[in-house]
């Protein structure tokens, strides 16, 4: 809707002229091979937990699956999953659109720091925000607690791929916006909104998936949705036919969310005129409105940062003893990081080639593909460590199971929709004329993408590893069951501590994994920060 | 542009997908040389690691075979074993309750365990088919807020927490494997529709206080956020070693005399039948119910009650001699199938 009224870059038309009377194909391109394979390799991957449910409930049968799905129990978890879903997700999409926008776009006063601090509340662990807020407000539960913690947790996901557009998206035209005499309101609306649509719709659908698969931040304000019940079937009576049958409908769930997304992503395509240089846009001034929105940055900061950093400092200076035997952190600290970072980077590339796919050479197919890895997000780490488990077992006879680079590829398989949004939404950024133009001038395809593409999507190729791996140092429940024996990491260790009302030992495990979220969220706000000079230096 | 290739997001990425091929390539070494040395066996444990931490440690000194350990939820573990199945990693699995054991065994996999190691505990504590021995036991109680409830007040029975009078005050974890015992305890009792009905006003008694786990009972109970629960013993003592006896606000006690809310649940290992360390194995079975592996448990922070070697607690707790429970055995609380039959009817799980 935003490209028909604003100036774009054309792409350069196919070589080959149509014959005369035949209809133009419509930028068709021979999607190349390599790349299809690798995008479907990845997809079949992804879609292994999928096939492990599927193969249970098959083997289950309808008359074993029939009395756990059909009972008032489930009309409760539908309706407590989607109303929190819901209300989540229109949360989380206006505090991160408003957000990005106040600090890539306005005179906001400490944006760069701003940049990094509404990105950390990612960084912090659901379950470490649920329990500083519980530990704070122990009578807190109940759907809006749920719905509070949750919004404070996972907004940045909003946050992320909307401020990676705005700080790369062409201010020119807000400015000929503007320049036309359309008011600043109407601006943000009308062109603002319209270049982000793309990012927050694809954050949205981040949000509304992890609501469906988050287990520790609901399980410990006591709220019941599906994938807290999948657990709690595991947990007291190992019954697999009624987990699975329950992730089945995670999975129904899912697919409502992306068809959705899908219909009203639409066909808009955005890129600049320009190249690879980023213009520095013109900030606009807040002027009197300066001080509330500073406020509410304020506000924000103290409900996501304050709260739970400050209960893990409370518990870390008035915590008791612990009757359960002290561990080394700093060597869960070490698996933490080498998984999840490990994670960061596989997930990345495997995201590369669906991403090139779907964006560079759209159609029913490769958009089934693509959205078709979206539905891993949704299914809890559980599922997925017990799908792997599943066909190691018994079709490698144990191949790698419990093995550092199961875990790996676990952590990859989980995440892998977070990396392929940041990616997605900086290739779909980039100019396919550019790469034509190289490819005309007689390139080799694999250079191209080195050479041309690849710095092109880098920014997005760091923000995907990030948030891989901001994920990934909180995976809890996948962890228990695929990490090597003997091994710990830090969210396991601050789980055994939390069950166990070790409060005091828990929270340094908690206190060291946003340290180590911190890292990554801070080069993430960096990153964006210098690219615009960058890209100039280099242009 | 040469010199600026390092700077510039060209050279990082690149950089990036180097290192990415890198830490892939490592941890698939990692991965291959993870093999074990000379003799060591893998430990399933459902158990508190209070327990089994101090146990392998001294297993260890003594035989000088290595203990890897993996902790988990006992009925994680279980499902993930019958999803290794033959190829499991793991020799022996402690647990906390003894259905998930009895799950297994009637599974096929669990191999018959050593007599000699059977004869330390007394039999009705051990499986009846002897594919698993007992290593510990715990007793279910009340859990009550003194400066909300005066002992006067408390029930006798299990099965007066239905009565109408405890809505709002009673705290219970449905989800958790130790109530299973008492659903099945209340079940063989009274029989199955009245067990639903019981659990029916439980649940609407409890209200917001269906809590995941014996522990957040015990901790809410003694803030005061709930008035009353059903807890096993030993998470009481816990809190109380955790907090501090200054900080507590709760006290237990027990059921009336055979009470079907009164159970003996018992804590136990047992040997897979895929284990490839099966001598090592089963030193590891006789050692937790020898003399010395039981006097660890008596002295331990678990305040567990020790089972086998004549071995009595050192703990301040009531004697376990002089518990009166209901007198239901392992092999009718079986697999916990009925129970988990009646929390799904009753939209507990």
């Amino acid at each position: 809707m935003s490209t028909t009224a604003l100036p774009e870059l054309e792409p350069t038309k196919p070589v080959r002229a149509p014959a005369a009377g035949t209809p133009v194909p419509a930028r068709r391109k021979a999607v190349p091979r390599a790349l299809l394979a690798g995008g479907a390799l990845v997809a079949l991957v992804l879609l292994l937990p999928l096939a492990f449910l599927i193969l249970e409930a098959v083997q289950d049968g309808w008359s074993t699956l029939h009395p756990l799905l059909l009972r008032s129990l489930t009309a409760t978890l539908l309706w407590n999953t989607v109303s929190l879903t819901a209300v989540v997700t229109v949360l989380c999409a206006v505090i991160g659109t408003l957000t990005a926008w106040f600090i890539e776009r306005t005179d906001l006063p400490g944006r760069k720091v701003w940049a990094v601090l509404v990105v950390v509340p990612v960084g912090i662990p659901d379950f470490v925000t649920s329990f500083g807020w519980k530990s704070i407000f122990p009578s807190l539960g109940g759907f809006w607690a749920a719905a509070l913690v949750m919004t404070l947790a996972v907004y940045p996901l909003v946050y992320l791929p909307v401020a990676a557009v705005l700080r790369s998206a062409d201010p020119a035209q807000e400015e000929v916006a503007r320049s036309l005499g359309l008011g600043r309101v109407r601006t943000f609306c009308r062109v603002t909104l319209a270049q982000v649509r793309v990012a927050v719709l694809g954050g949205c659908v981040l949000v509304a998936l992890v609501m469906l698969a988050e287990y520790g931040a609901f399980e410990i304000l006591g709220f019941r949705t599906f994938t807290t019940e999948i657990y709690t079937e595991f947990l007291s009576g190992f019954d697999a036919p009624a987990a699975c049958a329950l992730s089945l409908v995670l999975v129904v769930l899912s697919i409502f969310v992306l068809t959705g997304e899908g219909l009203s992503r639409g066909r808009g395509r955005q890129s600049r005129a320009g190249g690879l240089a980023a213009r520095v846009p013109r900030p606009h001034r807040l002027g009197r409105s300066r001080l509330p929105v500073l406020a509410g940055f304020l506000a924000l900061a103290a409900l996501a940062l304050g709260v739970p950093v400050g209960a893990i400092v409370y518990w870390i200076l008035h915590g008791g003893a612990s009757t359960l035997p002290s561990v080394s952190i700093l060597s869960a600290a070490g698996h933490t990081v080498f998984y999840s970072a490990a994670a960061g980077l596989l997930a990345t590339l495997a995201a590369m080639p669906i991403a090139i796919l779907s964006v560079r050479h759209p159609g029913r197919a490769t958009g089934m593909l693509e959205r078709s890895t979206y539905l891993v997000l949704a299914l809890p780490g559980l599922v997925i460590a017990l799908a792997l488990t599943f066909f190691s077992e018994r079709y490698a006879a144990g191949f790698l199971y419990q093995s550092t680079a199961m875990l790996i590829v676990a952590y990859a398989i989980m995440f892998f929709p977070l990396a392929l949004v940041a990616v997605r939404a900086s290739v779909a950024q980039a100019p396919p004329g550019l790469e034509e133009v190289a490819r005309s001038l007689g390139r080799p395809r694999l250079e191209v993408l080195w050479r041309l593409t690849l710095p092109l999507v880098a920014p997005g190729l760091a923000a995907a590893f990030c948030l891989v791996f901001l994920e990934a140092v909180t995976e809890l429940t996948a962890t228990l069951v695929l990490i090597p024996t003997g091994a710990q990491t830090l969210a396991t260790q601050f789980w055994a501590f939390q069950s166990n009302i070790s409060y005091g030992q828990a929270a340094p495990y908690a206190g060291l994994m946003i340290l180590i979220a911190a890292i990554p969220s801070y080069v993430l706000g960096r990153w964006f920060d210098r690219l615009p000079s960058r890209a100039q230096a280099a242009a | 542009m040469v010199q600026e290739r390092c700077s510039s997001p060209t050279g990082a990425t690149r950089r990036l997908c180097l290192l990415g091929l890198a830490l892939v390539a490592l941890s698939c070494l990692l991965a291959a040389c993870g093999g074990s040395s000379s003799r060591s066996i893998t430990l399933y444990n459902g158990q508190h690691e209070q327990t089994t931490d101090a146990l392998v440690a001294r297993f260890e000194k003594l035989t000088g075979i290595s203990v890897s350990v993996r902790s988990d939820d006992e009925d994680v573990l279980a499902s993930q074993i019958e999803a290794e199945g033959s190829n499991s990693p793991a020799d022996v699995i402690y647990t906390e309750n003894s259905p998930a054991l009895e799950y297994l065994q009637n599974k096929g996999l669990l191999a018959p365990v050593a007599p000699t190691a059977l004869a330390h505990t007394p039999a009705r504590y051990n499986s009846p088919q002897g594919d698993w021995v007992g290593v510990s036991a715990r007793v279910s109680v009340l859990i009550y807020n003194t400066r909300l409830l005066k002992p006067s007040q408390l029930p006798t029975s299990v099965m007066q927490l239905a009565d109408p009078e405890w809505r709002g005050k009673l705290a219970f974890a449905a989800g958790e494997t130790d109530f299973q015992p008492i659903v099945t305890s209340v079940a063989r009792t009274y029989g199955q529709a009245a067990a639903l009905h019981w659990l029916d006003a439980l649940k609407t008694n409890a209200g917001s206080h269906i809590y995941p786990d014996n522990e957040t009972i015990t901790d809410e109970v003694n803030r005061g956020q709930a008035a009353i629960g059903v807890i096993n013993q030993y998470y009481w003592y816990r809190e109380r070693a955790q907090v501090g006896a200054a900080n507590m606000h709760s006290k237990i006690a027990y059921f009336a005399p055979r009470d079907p809310g009164y159970v003996i649940d018992v804590s136990g290992a047992g040997i897979l039948k895929s284990s490839k360390h099966q001598a090592d194995a089963q030193k590891f079975l006789a050692f937790v119910v020898s003399r010395q592996g039981q006097e660890i448990i008596a002295h331990s922070d678990s305040f567990e009650y020790p089972i086998a070697s004549g071995v009595h607690t050192a703990q301040p707790e009531t004697p376990f001699a002089d518990l009166r429970p209901n007198p239901i055995g392992v092999a009718a609380l079986g697999d916990g199938a009925t129970a988990i039959s009646l929390l799904q009817k009753a939209q507990l799980l």
